[in-house]
């Protein structure tokens, strides 16, 4: 009797995990299969390249990589100052610092597509930058920010739009990785009389680095599936890989193509991430010894 | 001044001017929000309150679709928090209780799940349920969005569920409490307010998502399907008003769980 009720309890933790390994497999390991069959197989069955070679010859593909990539190394950087700026802050616990955590991560429940609404508000030639910027004097004219013409206006505002909107979760995390930190390495620091810059550079970092680095990982993973955002402030001038896969399905209903956009973005997700580990993760080995 | 009056004069200084920086666009789609539809073409733009007028919501809410697409996103999202809850809470008490074999393995699964492309998910789906008589359906989209939400709602609940003493629940155990009884009367309600937030938190990813919403419905849009479909033609107003429509649950809803925020992205 008692084994009996040993074995149901060793099982038991299986049985809880059981419903959503189920549904994580059905909905994601099955779509993951049919999506990379869409990509090569035939109509007839077999295998082909038929697809992934249209998408190579497709008239976006090479801009929908560029501006991707380019999206990813202008965001990243600048997300990771910004969020470190607030979450550095927010740790000197200075008195209120409870609210400007709150509102620092407000954009946390923002989705892409009304970031990219609300910065059209400023960005429009009509709009709120223009009228400051006249105000004050530094242009005669409203200027066209958001036309095919500009790309580096439509940059510009995707990157400014999107900063503003995914900072926040590198923030949080930030914060919640400077939190692990035991006090007593300040304390130490401080003992030594070292001033909060170098403070910050030679200690918090260093032990920041863990944090650092998955914040990276999300973020450029993330970064990749940019397309709302985009839409809303450049419209098709501005082809990413997420938006064509899009595109593809909505607009020309063709599932082949838009699941080999998908696979590629899968693709680049692995291989960033892979990526990533080695490099950040040999690192951190070389620290510790 | 002292350098400490200096030191503080400068963290605040620089702490405002970042609150500023989150702050600034909501307030600008407020005003862009509350305006008359034509007051899109009037330039320089007005930057104080002095002339607000419901006259865009109104239109945008009177629009051919707006209210059913509200309705369908708010019926999505419930949907989304029943099945996400229901499956997701379960695995992250189990994560928190039990060390087991396969626990890491686990993890690494959800975690990885956690940034899986939605497009990659999507794209299948749609042709999957077009067959299964989901295409065009909330019930479709809520399965995409709990695929979605559950890596999170795991990862909340764990952390949850572990900040429940588990003595107490030992302890109701040998004072002849049933395991279920047990958890049902001591962890559950300790874990209510925790549970909450990760119903939330659900709301908010599957209120904001888009990618799934547009591809895999047609009539029955959800708030931000109807959106970005009408990017393309629809006026500027009415771009305003839906971003400003899009924006505003979520600013409320993350007051109520901003004690949680830390366990969303934070944990590793």
């Amino acid at each position: 009797m008692k084994r009996v009720r040993a074995r149901t309890e060793d099982l038991l933790p299986y049985a809880l995990l059981l419903p959503s390994i189920l549904f994580l497999a059905l909905l994601i390991l099955i779509p993951m299969v049919q999506a990379l069959l869409l990509a090569i197989q035939a109509e007839s069955g077999g295998l082909t390249t038929e697809y992934l070679e249209r998408m190579r010859g497709d008239v976006n593909f090479s801009d929908a990589w560029r501006n991707t990539l380019l999206l990813i190394v202008l965001i990243v950087p600048l997300q990771i100052v910004l969020a470190l700026a607030m979450a550095l802050l927010i740790h000197s616990r200075f008195r209120g610092h409870e609210w400007f955590l709150y509102v620092y991560a407000i954009p946390l429940a923002i989705s892409d597509l009304a970031s990219g609404i609300l910065w059209l508000s400023i960005f429009t030639e009509r709009g709120y930058l223009n009228t400051v910027a006249e105000g004050i004097g530094i242009i005669d004219a409203p200027q066209v920010f958001l036309s095919f013409e500009n790309t580096g206006g439509l940059l510009a505002a995707i990157v400014i739009a999107e900063s503003w909107r995914a900072t926040s979760i590198v923030m949080v995390i930030l914060v919640a990785g400077l939190q692990l930190i035991p006090r007593d390495y300040f304390e130490a620091a401080d003992l030594f009389g070292a001033n909060r810059i170098r403070r910050t550079i030679h200690v918090v970092l260093p032990l920041l680095r863990p944090s650092l680095q998955s914040a990276l990982i999300i973020r450029t993973i993330f970064a990749f599936q940019t397309f709302a955002v985009v839409l809303a402030l450049a419209g098709r001038n501005m082809p990413v890989i997420a938006a064509e896969a899009y595109n593809w399905y909505a607009n020309n209903r063709n599932a082949h193509l838009a699941a080999s956009y998908a696979l590629l973005l899968l693709g680049l997700t692995i291989v960033f991430t892979v990526v990533y580990l080695r490099v950040l993760g040999l690192r951190e080995a070389e620290v510790k010894r | 001044m002292s350098a400490r009056t200096w030191d503080r004069a400068l963290i605040y200084g620089s702490a405002t001017l970042l609150a500023l920086w989150v702050l600034v666009p909501f307030y600008l789609i407020f005003l862009s929000a509350f305006s008359r539809p034509n007051d899109v073409f009037v330039y320089p733009k007005p930057l104080l309150p002095t002339d607000l007028s419901t006259e865009t919501m109104q239109v945008f809410l009177q629009s051919t679709g707006v209210v059913a697409s509200v309705l369908n996103s708010l019926a999505v999202a419930a949907i989304t928090i029943v099945l996400s809850l229901a499956l997701g809470a379960p695995a992250g008490y189990a994560l928190a209780r039990f060390a087991f074999r396969g626990r890491q393995g686990f993890q690494l699964v959800v975690l990885a799940t956690k940034m899986f492309p939605v497009a990659i998910l999507s794209i299948p789906l749609a042709v999957a349920f077009v067959r299964l008589g989901l295409y065009d359906n909330v019930i479709g989209v809520a399965l995409v969005h709990t695929a979605m939400a559950l890596p999170f709602v795991i990862l909340v609940t764990a952390g949850v569920f572990a900040g429940v003493s588990n003595e107490l629940e030992e302890a109701a155990m040998t004072l002849g409490c049933s395991r279920v009884a047990a958890f049902l009367r001591i962890a559950l309600p300790l874990a209510l307010p925790g549970l909450a937030a990760a119903a939330i938190f659900t709301f908010v990813i599957s209120w904001n998502e888009v990618f799934a919403a547009s591809i895999l419905t047609l009539r029955q849009r959800t708030l931000p399907a109807l959106v970005l479909f009408a990017l393309q033609q629809s006026p500027l107003y009415f771009k305003f008003a839906g971003g400003f429509f899009m924006v505003l649950p979520a600013v409320v809803f993350i007051f109520f769980m901003r004690r949680y925020l830390l366990n969303l992205w934070g944990g590793r």
